[in-house]
């Protein structure tokens, strides 16, 4: 049995009187692709937000490669070699893709390698037509692909992605599995989504997140037919499970 | 006991005259979102109006209570239908736009009135207080600020356009959606604020005086209050003039009125730092 | 950073300035050169509000406070010792020295854009007040009075290095402008090195600069300094210039005159302040000399003109319509043969 890659526990996170996370123990094994699903208000940015330092845990450990990181800052996190791809993009919206892209490799990958690996991930992501655009000014799904590429210049090991799919185009959702499916094993992934054709696509195990708790961790399969699940979709009325 | 009397009369003026001072930016500040850098000039017309209108034989209580304010008042609406109207959402342009409006201001006021000298004598003559005396004036002040309080209260409490002022302040797209005419409730919420700060100068013009660059030392004790008071216009100068006008005139009856100042300047950056969406930002919050 | 030092705008930026510092003597009155000297000054500090607030996107009311400590620091220093390098250092020592305390609180401290603005404000006016109090005789430091709201007269001039003669006009032209065009040179080279680059895109997202494993209170704190080392040097030209420093460079006046100065010049370009200050001046100037013009009226017409027309500013708005103008050339341009 793997150390665990990382790990969470018995984390709480409260706003007010509200507890968005409540309790939650979060085990992930290196080279792991987990994805995590719940309604919405089930606390799975918020998990996010703590793992990647942006919000203090209320109570609760957070521990990466056996360092403890509970409360730490963020640019401390993304140094151990976390990534984030935020549920709202968050990019330097003024500024050129390609600066946007070399701004994460330089600081990850060194001054001798940044202008490389941007120039790779232009031409990977398709985003070459469009490298000396503002940000701003490209469509919603462009601008997930160039936060997706920010991420990977980064080469983070561990890639914590909050919607990747959401508002692209089945092309675009297409290009998104293929670079999950390169990136399985070699990296450790947490994928929170609502398309479940999508999760469906590149499952392995799933949580369910339900009013900040875990709900249940099983395969995709499973969770499908597990009533308890049905049960939070449903009386959340979050969308469909077939869908 | 007389001197603790005394020294609670003059903690009052300073909290009063703190609170009329700020008032009228923070209306606009609160419900527009509008940092009006010619605000210190909105004082400085609405004293001259009472100040020339009184000269001219106008009554006293007429031109401090009506002239002064209708004035500003017009002033207001005009320069928010010419200017305001088009820069909302741009913060940034419209302090500089304001910015300009007060040298305007400024410099026409300094062009027509820089001769004058005249000033307009206090009324109410003096109080005695035990072994002391102070200008009964202070107490009229005091009185004018509470009434200044209670009445904006009302009107945005109990009053449909209150109701409307305030909806607006809290969602404009919303108000919208639902019918409101948000440009006439700016247009009428800005001349509301003019008026007020007109009203203030006036009163104020009989202590303090009036010439054409008395808005620079305003505007800054106004926008330090209304930042330390918070997002709700009337709660927050309130509790603001309070606590900054209390801690002025503390420090300057054991010490000397600049330190005063100073004293009120850090205080601000110390209530900032712990509450720094400003008081209102964190008690009483929603309040108007 | 390298590839700055051979671009065409930098090279031509460089160019010129020289060509524009060595031939102005020539051509022009004494009197319009000391007027350009002290322009060159505030256009240096402009710049350094440029750097700070259009770069960094720290907008505050300190650059006028650490230019006015930098004037102040010169003068005392230059009073009490010969030479203007005892002068020179600690105009810029004392602004960085406050810049470092007050960022410090600030930048660790992670406190909002907003309190920053307040707090740089209200520090202003702090040593605005207290400044104005020092008339009496007793506040002296060494062998120069505080003088109070009266300021400190007499400060003394530059001097050539190494020799101690004062600088003439012409030569305190040249060393002002010197310094604005060195100052302006090195932040260009600045904005394109990799601190330049992140201080930018802590602008642009805090967050995601947090994300990308910067830290974002060494960059802020960083361009701080620097922006309050610029005013500090600017406030000791200032006062070299004028033989003179007043409290009037604590005023909010003054500190909202910067942020005037760099609007209406460009925020978030280099050249938009320098240009937006010289505007503002030279206007000033000129019509100061019609009969019966107000400088307030005439800088309100200007500022509301400014707003309403150039929403953008000088230099932003030129580049846009140049780059029209040169795209709509493009489309006319010599036809393609038939394919």
């Amino acid at each position: 049995m793997s150390a665990a890659f990382l790990e969470a526990r018995d984390l709480w996170r409260t706003f007010g009187g509200v507890a968005a996370v409540a309790g939650v123990d979060f085990t992930l094994a290196q080279g792991e692709l987990r994805c995590l699903i719940g309604a919405n208000g089930a606390g799975k940015s918020t998990f996010f937000r703590m793992l990647t330092g942006q919000l203090a845990p209320t109570r609760g450990r957070i521990r990466l490669k056996g360092h403890d990181i509970t409360g730490r800052a963020p640019f401390e996190v993304a140094r151990l070699g976390v990534g984030i791809k935020t549920q709202v993009p968050s990019l330097f919206e003024g500024l050129p893709v390609a600066e946007n892209l070399w701004l994460a490799a330089r600081r990850a990958q060194g001054a001798r390698r940044a202008d490389a690996v941007t120039a790779e991930l232009l031409e990977e992501l398709r985003l070459a037509r469009v490298a000396d655009a503002e940000v701003g000014t490209l469509s919603h799904g462009q601008r997930q692909w160039v936060e997706l590429g920010m991420v990977l210049a980064a080469d983070p090991e561990l890639l914590l992605l909050d919607e990747p799919a959401a508002g692209m185009t089945s092309d675009e959702v297409e290009a998104t599995v293929a670079l999950i499916e390169r990136l399985r094993g070699r990296r450790t992934l947490v994928i929170v989504e609502h398309d479940m054709h999508f999760v469906r696509r590149i499952a392995e195990k799933v949580t369910v997140l339900h009013r900040g708790r875990v709900l249940v961790e099983d395969t995709m399969d499973s969770i499908l037919s597990n009533p308890a699940v049905r049960e939070a979709y449903l009386g959340s009325r979050a969308g469909g499970l077939d869908g | 006991m007389d001197a603790g009397a005394l020294i609670l009369v003059h903690v009052l003026y300073a909290v009063a005259s703190l609170f009329l001072i700020a008032v009228g930016l923070a209306i606009v500040f609160g419900m527009m979102g509008v940092i009006n850098f010619a605000h210190g000039e909105f004082l400085m017309i609405g004293g001259f109006a009472f100040v020339l209108a009184v000269h001219a034989g106008v009554d006293f209580w007429l031109a401090m209570f009506v002239v002064a304010p209708l004035t500003v008042a017009l002033i207001g609406v005009v320069i928010e239908r010419l200017v305001i109207r088009h820069l909302y959402g741009r913060i940034v342009d419209t302090v500089l736009a304001t910015w300009g409006l007060s040298l305007l201001f400024i410099g026409i006021a300094s062009e027509t009135l820089g001769y004058f000298q005249e000033g307009v004598a206090p009324p109410f003559g003096a109080v005695r207080i035990g072994a002391y005396q102070t200008g009964g004036y202070n107490f009229f002040v005091i009185a004018v600020a509470a009434a200044v309080l209670a009445g904006l209260y009302a009107l945005l409490r109990y009053t449909r356009f209150g109701l409307i002022a305030r909806g607006t302040m809290q969602n404009p797209a919303m108000a919208a959606a639902l019918g409101t005419n948000v440009r006439a409730v700016y247009s009428v919420t800005f001349g509301i604020g003019a008026a007020v700060s007109g009203l203030a100068g006036a009163v104020l013009a009989p202590i303090a005086g009036v010439v054409p660059v008395i808005g620079v030392t305003y505007i800054a004790e106004a926008f330090i209050t209304v930042i330390v008071g918070g997002a709700s216009p009337l709660a927050g100068t309130a509790l603001a003039a309070a606590l900054l006008g209390t801690i002025n005139q503390a420090t300057t009856f054991v010490s000397t009125a600049v330190l005063g100042e100073v004293a009120l300047l850090l205080a601000a950056i110390v209530l900032l730092r712990f509450l720094p969406a400003g008081i209102t930002g964190r008690f009483l919050r929603g309040s108007v | 950073m390298r590839r700055e030092l051979r671009a065409p705008g930098f090279l031509a930026a460089a160019g010129l300035g020289l060509v524009l510092i060595a031939a102005l003597p020539q051509w022009a009155e004494v009197y319009t050169i000391f007027n350009l000297s002290v322009y060159a000054v505030l256009a240096t500090l402009a710049l350094s509000l440029g750097l700070v607030w259009g770069m960094g996107g720290l907008l505050g009311f300190g650059q006028s406070a650490f230019f006015g400590l930098g004037g102040y620091a010169y003068a005392i220093a230059a009073i009490n010792f010969a030479g203007s390098g005892p002068g020179l250092l600690a105009a810029i020592v004392l602004p960085v020295l406050a810049a470092a305390v007050i960022g410090y609180f600030a930048f660790f401290g992670r406190i909002s854009d907003v309190y920053f603005a307040v707090i740089s404000l209200t520090v202003s006016l702090i040593l605005y007040n207290l400044i104005n109090t020092t008339s009496g005789a007793a506040y002296r430091i060494g062998q120069a009075p505080l003088g109070g709201y009266n300021g400190i007269p007499s400060v003394p001039p530059l001097n050539l290095p190494f020799a101690g003669t004062p600088l003439s006009f012409e030569g305190t032209f040249y060393a002002a402008a010197g310094l604005l065009l060195a100052v302006y040179l090195a932040l260009r080279l600045l904005m394109r090195s990799r601190f330049g680059r992140v201080v930018v895109s802590v602008r642009e997202s805090e967050t995601r600069a947090e994300l990308l494993g910067y830290d974002v209170r060494l960059y802020k704190l960083g361009v701080f300094l620097i922006g309050a080392a610029v005013a500090g040097a600017a406030g000791a030209f200032y006062a070299a210039w004028g033989a003179f420093i007043g409290p009037d460079v604590f005023s909010i006046g003054f500190a909202a005159q910067i942020i005037v100065w760099v609007l209406l010049g460009g925020l978030g370009t280099l050249i938009g302040p320098v240009i937006g200050c010289f505007v503002v001046q030279a206007l000033t100037a000129w019509l100061g000399e019609f009969e019966g013009s107000n400088p307030n009226i005439v800088l309100g017409v200007l500022f509301l003109a400014a707003v309403m027309l150039l929403p953008k500013g000088i230099v932003p708005t030129l580049r846009s319509a140049t780059g029209r103008l040169m795209r709509a050339r493009a489309a006319a341009g010599p036809r393609e043969p038939a394919a």
